[in-house]
């Protein structure tokens, strides 16, 4: 489990050199002109980044979550607001692969896949976050359509996606009266709000989607009515992963960046390096990213053999790597002085994507509130 | 059609790069080795001949260390269809001229239309292996281009001369080498990455080629160390550094 394989090394080698090209040298403009790079994303979408964990029948890559946690920790060292919104396209890309039935998949996952169409995940509602099951988006069976009213928010990639997963309540049973639908880009009546201005995380869109008598065939919905709820959670498990691998890789390139600054700085006579309580902060931080990349791996691993402790081992792995690569980022800032504050340096843009982190797929709090009540049987 | 692309395991480029003082070989455990950038350039070439014809066959050829394998399967998951792996004791430190008697006699045996390589290695810098193996095979060499098409009926391409550039054709086959004008090379894809070792690799050694088992004819006398940076020289600019920065241009032959 800890020791890469072979292949493993050359999927990890190849997406460095592509996020070293292809991505790196421009998130820093990406970042100050709000611009969301499509034309890069089409092209992960060719080497395979668009449908990571789905199964090769319909053009996923058929690898594990594992692979793909090691993916988004390289994607996010070059930028985390790209490697997050792939992640959570290939989220969407998932749960359509695996709670759709071959007809659907075979009509959304090969676009979907390569990237040739982007999609977007639609749960959180301006009245129902953290408190999802409380949702009030309304979706009303009409002969063979549903028929959606209501707003979601905060959605990524909306406005630009060309597929749209939604969480709406087709019955008024709490959480078992959610149903998933897939609604497309085109449909009347789908309006989005305006690009909300941001902390972080400014090379992706982030938008509200407003559903105003929205009509879409039954066979657009993912599984039985009243299913929504649990396929939500279900692909929210791997996009918890996925998130905290994409800290990681935020955090690692922080900590790179302050060796190095700490190395060449010199202050009171030599290296700032030669400090010990930095040297301290700099073990620290290793420490930190070290210990949650263990437990993103070890969640990793559960969700691919389907382990019966997968939900906890998921929310813990969110909250720590979550927590260590926003940490990091931020002890880096200080250790660069007046230079991390500056944007420059870029190591006040990772901070400011790393910290939604800690909020979004689930706040931290909730993390702590389902790892606490599996602890206690409550 | 089927194109052989000669590739070479450099180090990296990137990090420091070292002699082994006792061998006066490349030491290879200093430094990541990768496949040289412009070979991957030449791979390149041959896989968008492929990527219109689904009919060309494309294998990568290679000489040098067990580990040299790991370029093959780099070339093969980028799209190549297999891979010859000429690897052998006794071709350990082989010079330019017996390193290309050896890869000459692997394409006599492997077969093709077209060979494409790199005009030179970024660590050896020789540039003279493909004229070599082309002399070998009493082939035209169509060496340094910066483009090239590949047809059925011949290949042609422009070569860059110090006075000019050079229309050149010539029938099949041919070598041709290409330079750093041509398009970099594609990333391997998921998929590829994950197919790469179901490919066929096929492994030669000098026996299996009946090549002469003669040593190399040039032999390294002496290597030493590149020495360590000098100081740079400073101007002060007394109203005359322009003509002072001239004449160190001049006097150091840089302009």
């Amino acid at each position: 489990m800890f020791e890469l394989t072979e292949d493993q090394r050359a999927v990890v080698e190849m997406v460095r050199d592509f996020a070293t090209t292809a991505i790196a040298p421009h998130a820093a403009e990406w970042d100050e002109t709000k611009h969301f790079p499509v034309d890069v994303l089409r092209e992960a979408g060719t080497l395979g980044m668009g449908g990571i964990y789905v199964r090769e029948e319909f053009g996923g890559s058929g690898l594990s979550r594992t692979d793909a946690a090691l993916i988004f920790e390289e994607l996010s060292k070059a930028d985390p607001t790209i490697a997050a919104y792939i992640s959570i396209h290939n989220m969407v890309v998932w749960m359509i692969d695996a709670f759709g039935n071959d007809e659907q998949r075979a009509q959304w996952v090969p676009q979907l896949a390569s990237m040739e169409a982007l999609g977007s995940y639609c749960l959180t509602e301006p009245g129902a976050g953290s408190d999802a099951a409380a949702l009030s988006t309304k979706a009303v069976l009409d002969g063979d359509s549903y028929v959606l009213n209501g707003t979601k928010q905060f959605i990524s990639g909306a406005g630009v996606s060309s597929v749209y997963v939604v969480m709406a309540r087709t019955a008024d049973t709490g959480s078992q009266g959610i149903t998933a639908i897939v609604v497309p880009a085109d449909a009347p009546g789908l309006s989005f709000g305006p690009n909300e201005k941001k902390m972080g995380w400014n090379a992706q869109p982030t938008r509200q989607v407003i559903f105003e008598n929205v009509r879409v065939p039954v066979a657009n919905r993912l599984g039985e009515e009243g299913t929504g709820f649990g396929i939500a959670m279900k692909g929210l498990n791997g996009g918890r992963v996925n998130m905290g691998a994409c800290s990681l890789g935020g955090g690692q390139a922080a900590l790179e960046k302050s060796i190095a600054y700490l190395k060449s700085r010199s202050a009171f006579g030599g290296p700032l390096i030669n400090q010990q309580s930095l040297l301290f902060d700099i073990a620290d931080m290793d420490t930190e990213l070290e210990t949650a990349r263990t437990l993103v791996l070890r969640a990793a691993d559960a969700l691919d053999r389907g382990a019966p402790d997968t939900v906890r081992l998921c929310a813990m792995a969110k909250r720590v790597a979550t927590d260590a690569g926003f940490n990091v980022a931020n002890k880096a800032i200080q250790l660069h002085g007046g230079y991390g504050y500056l944007s420059e340096y870029g190591l006040e843009k990772i901070a400011r994507d790393l910290r939604v982190h800690q909020i979004l797929e689930g706040s931290n709090e909730i993390m702590r509130l389902i790892v606490g009540r599996l602890a206690v049987g409550a | 059609m089927k194109i052989v692309v000669l590739v070479k395991q450099v180090p990296d480029t990137a990090e420091e790069r070292k002699l082994d003082p006792a061998t006066g070989q490349l030491d290879r455990e200093s430094t990541d080795l990768v496949v040289d950038e412009i070979n991957e350039r030449a791979l390149e070439t041959a896989l968008r001949i492929k990527d219109t014809n689904k009919g060309t066959e494309v294998v990568a050829m290679t000489m040098g260390p067990d580990q040299a394998t790991q370029s093959l399967r780099k070339a093969l998951s980028m799209g190549a269809d297999s891979g010859v792996h000429v690897v052998d004791d006794s071709l350990s430190g082989a010079d330019t001229g017996r390193t290309a008697a050896t890869l000459a006699a692997a394409l006599r045996s492997t077969g093709f239309d077209v060979v494409v390589a790199g005009n030179e290695s970024t660590d050896g810098r020789a540039g003279v292996v493909p004229a070599m193996i082309a002399e070998h095979l009493q082939l035209p060499l169509l060496g340094s281009l910066i483009s090239a098409e590949i047809a059925d009926d011949g290949v042609r391409g422009v070569r860059q001369g110090e006075g000019g550039t050079l229309n050149v054709r010539a029938g099949l086959p041919a070598v041709l080498t290409v330079t750093e004008r041509f398009p970099e090379a594609r990333f391997p894809n998921f998929k590829g990455i994950l197919t790469a070792k179901r490919k066929p690799v096929i492994t030669l050694s000098v026996a299996d080629l009946g090549v002469a088992a003669t040593p190399s004819r040039s032999v390294v006398i002496s290597t030493a160390e590149r020495p360590p940076r000098a100081a740079g020289r400073k101007l002060i600019d007394d109203g005359d550094a322009a003509s002072e920065l001239a004449e160190f241009l001049v006097a150091n032959r840089l302009v």
